[in-house]
């Protein structure tokens, strides 16, 4: 009988070159996904040292951060952007990486392409200059976020230098109520286990209701890990993972593809298998969650009044001020009802189809209130071309939102989708940090796409349950 | 081989607060860039201009320090190396904090900054230290695995593969990783998706 393993040590042995003298694992990593923010200054430290790109056909590219979402037309109006754009074709060119841009109708934020190609697939250890990178562990994958410097060993060795984390399964279990989508149910984990609850660990999410979640669900939930302080957050892959590969792009083919499948499912957690720890959530406890500080955290459900000063643990306390003071709300009353100026659709997070689809649901029953400036904003050229098949922009245009071109726009504010001042934003991206969202006094409200479709119609925040 | 890191010495600069991400530490718009030069001058300018001079990195007492005291969970969010090379740029050479997010330390052990931790009361002590008498050099010893001031000295924490990178050199992983030689061309071409799923 051999040990049950976990499909994170199944993952992690397989892609293990060797063990560092620094008791650090030096890693294989099979997906390399790069774009223009953090990138180019790991090309010139490759260059400096006057290496070359050791495996170019596991390195792909795409532009996201910087390119603007009215005209993707060059040159950029924005020089710096502009500047970060040729950087990235010209090291894309020298190096023989495969460059998605805007004219190979493959472009899209890096997480949204990366699964959509079929890039990413099960057993995969999988590495970007992005903190999101979290999202490719749906499929079953060791993905996670890296800093510039990491990029460039990446680029010269195929390998990183690792230590190995702990384990923890989420297993969430029961049906998720109306209105509640997977958004709801990671808002609701991260605010159970805190921002800081999953440093130094991987998280797989499992239960029933995980395995009931399509693919892009399950996307959307990991993407989130890192904002629990989980670098890493995977589920084991089933038929839902198979089937949704099967035809894509980059996924093997005919016979090859029956064989990976096989590959797919064995890599998955042994009954068993070893966790350093098990937290239990019950999906009938979600609601449509909200965000009301400055953390992801920092949440509760949609009519949950806020709660006050003396129901706050003491070492929470100047953070819990903090964030009432920034965003200007008062204790023992719901974020429901909270006026909001713009209403962000979009993300790694929630720019995919099938979030488009909840958010016009929503949208076809009314018009985005007078004062209320809106972004929809597909996750990628294959997520807009799909939502204008399905006749999604018409519903979105006629009931006064702004169609736009993919990117991540809104989420961090790079390219020119900013807010003003202290403008509140309904947003479905996944960070409420102060100024992130472009504005240094800029208020984010982080919730599903179909509640900020609900809140873009209500002018102010509301229950999704009572627009459906 | 890069440059062993044994000690950083010199001034504290007392940055309270907790869940400081990386958006602060550097704003995104500061992202619009293809070269790391220049960030130093921008750490935290958003927050600096809310504080109106009242921010850490403003204070006069601080001006000049080494070492940047902070909380829990500093440097979460984003993965941006930015953040630490804006820091590093503007002067720091180690951070000493509760905790510190898991990419941020990474990024920084990968430009030889040290993040080691206190526990929270040794933590508190030093912070109180530090804001009376700013003037104090303090030694971060990662040999002794050590935070001296006037306050005493305590024990401060760091990952055994960290710190032996640091002490040896080794923190540039590039150099370290290309030493598999072929090892990484053998593992890579046995893992069935690098290799086509052959029958």
């Amino acid at each position: 009988m051999t040990t049950p393993l976990s499909l994170f040590d199944k993952v992690w042995n397989a892609h293990a070159v060797r063990e560092l003298p620094d008791g650090q694992t030096q890693l294989f990593i099979g997906l390399h996904l790069i774009h223009e923010v953090t990138s180019p200054q790991a090309f010139a430290m490759l260059h400096e040292m006057d290496l070359r790109v050791r495996f170019p056909g596991q390195t792909f590219a795409t532009v996201d951060h910087i390119i603007p979402t009215d005209s993707q037309v060059r040159p950029l109006a924005d020089e710096l952007a502009e500047e970060m754009m040729v950087a990235l074709e010209k090291n894309c060119r020298s190096h023989g990486i495969e460059f998605f841009d805007p004219a190979s109708g493959h472009q899209g934020v890096v997480h949204v392409i990366g699964p959509e190609l079929g890039l990413t697939q099960p057993g995969m250890t999988v590495a970007c200059g992005d903190s999101h990178t979290s999202t490719h562990g749906a499929f079953g994958a060791i993905a996670f976020g890296i800093g510039t410097s990491q990029v460039r060993d990446v680029l010269a060795t195929q390998c990183l230098a690792m230590a190995k984390p702990k384990l923890r399964r989420i297993e969430v279990d029961r049906v998720l109520g109306g209105g509640v989508y997977a958004k709801d149910v990671i808002l609701h984990i991260i605010r159970k286990l805190g921002v800081k609850g999953g440093v130094g660990h991987a998280y797989e999410y499992a239960g029933a209701t995980i395995e009931a979640m399509s693919m892009e669900e399950r996307l959307t939930v990991c993407n989130m890990s890192i904002e629990g302080g989980a670098r890493v957050g995977y589920i084991n892959p089933d038929e839902t993972a198979v089937e949704y590969l099967r035809g894509r792009e980059f996924a093997p083919k005919d016979e090859a593809f029956e064989r990976a499948a096989d590959w797919w499912r064995s890599i998955a957690s042994d009954e068993g298998a070893h966790y350093d720890d098990v937290v239990k959530i019950d999906a009938a406890d979600i609601s449509p969650t909200v965000t009301w500080g400055i953390n992801p955290g920092q949440a509760l459900g949609v009519v949950e009044p806020l709660p006050h000063m003396t129901q706050v643990p003491d070492a929470d306390r100047p953070g819990f001020a903090e964030a009432m003071e920034f965003m200007g709300f008062r204790s023992g009353e719901p974020v429901a009802g909270t006026k909001i100026d713009v209403a962000f659709i979009g993300s790694c997070t929630n720019g995919r189809i099938s979030d488009l689809r909840e958010a016009a649901k929503v949208a076809r029953k009314g018009h985005v209130a007078p004062g209320v400036r809106t972004y929809v904003v597909p996750g990628s050229q294959a997520v807009a071309r799909q939502a204008e098949e399905e006749g999604l922009d018409e519903i979105f245009r006629a009931a006064g939102f702004d169609w736009r071109e993919p990117g991540c726009s809104m989420c961090l504010a790079m390219n020119p989708d900013k807010l003003i001042g202290r403008e509140m934003c309904a947003s479905s991206s996944n960070r409420n940090f102060k100024g992130r969202q472009g504005s240094p006094t800029g208020r984010t409200l982080l919730m599903s796409p179909a509640m900020v479709a609900a809140a873009a119609i209500k002018g102010a925040v509301a229950d999704v349950r009572e627009v459906l | 081989m890069a440059a062993v890191v044994e000690r950083v010495e010199g001034r504290g600069c007392v940055l309270r607060g907790n869940d400081i991400d990386t958006d602060r530490i550097i704003p995104a718009r500061f992202l619009r860039c293809v070269t790391f030069d220049g960030l130093g001058e921008h750490a935290f300018e958003d927050d600096r201009e809310q504080a109106k001079g009242d921010h850490a990195l403003d204070q006069e007492q601080f001006a000049g320090a080494r070492i940047l005291i902070v909380g829990e969970n500093f440097g979460c969010g984003s993965s941006r190396e930015h953040a630490p090379q804006s820091l590093m740029r503007a002067g720091f050479g180690a951070f000493v904090g509760q905790s510190f997010a898991e990419i941020f330390a990474g990024n920084c052990t990968a430009l030889g900054l040290p993040c080691v931790t206190l526990e929270p009361g040794d933590l508190a002590t030093l912070m109180d230290s530090v804001e009376l008498d700013p003037e104090q050099s303090l030694v971060l010893d990662l040999t002794a695995r050590t935070i001296s001031s006037r306050a005493g000295t305590m024990a401060a924490g760091v990952r055994d593969g960290t710190r032996m990178a640091l002490l040896e050199g080794t923190w540039n992983a590039t150099a370290v990783l290309l030493e598999a030689g072929d090892d990484i061309e053998q593992t890579g071409t046995r893992l069935p998706y690098v290799a086509g799923f052959p029958g």
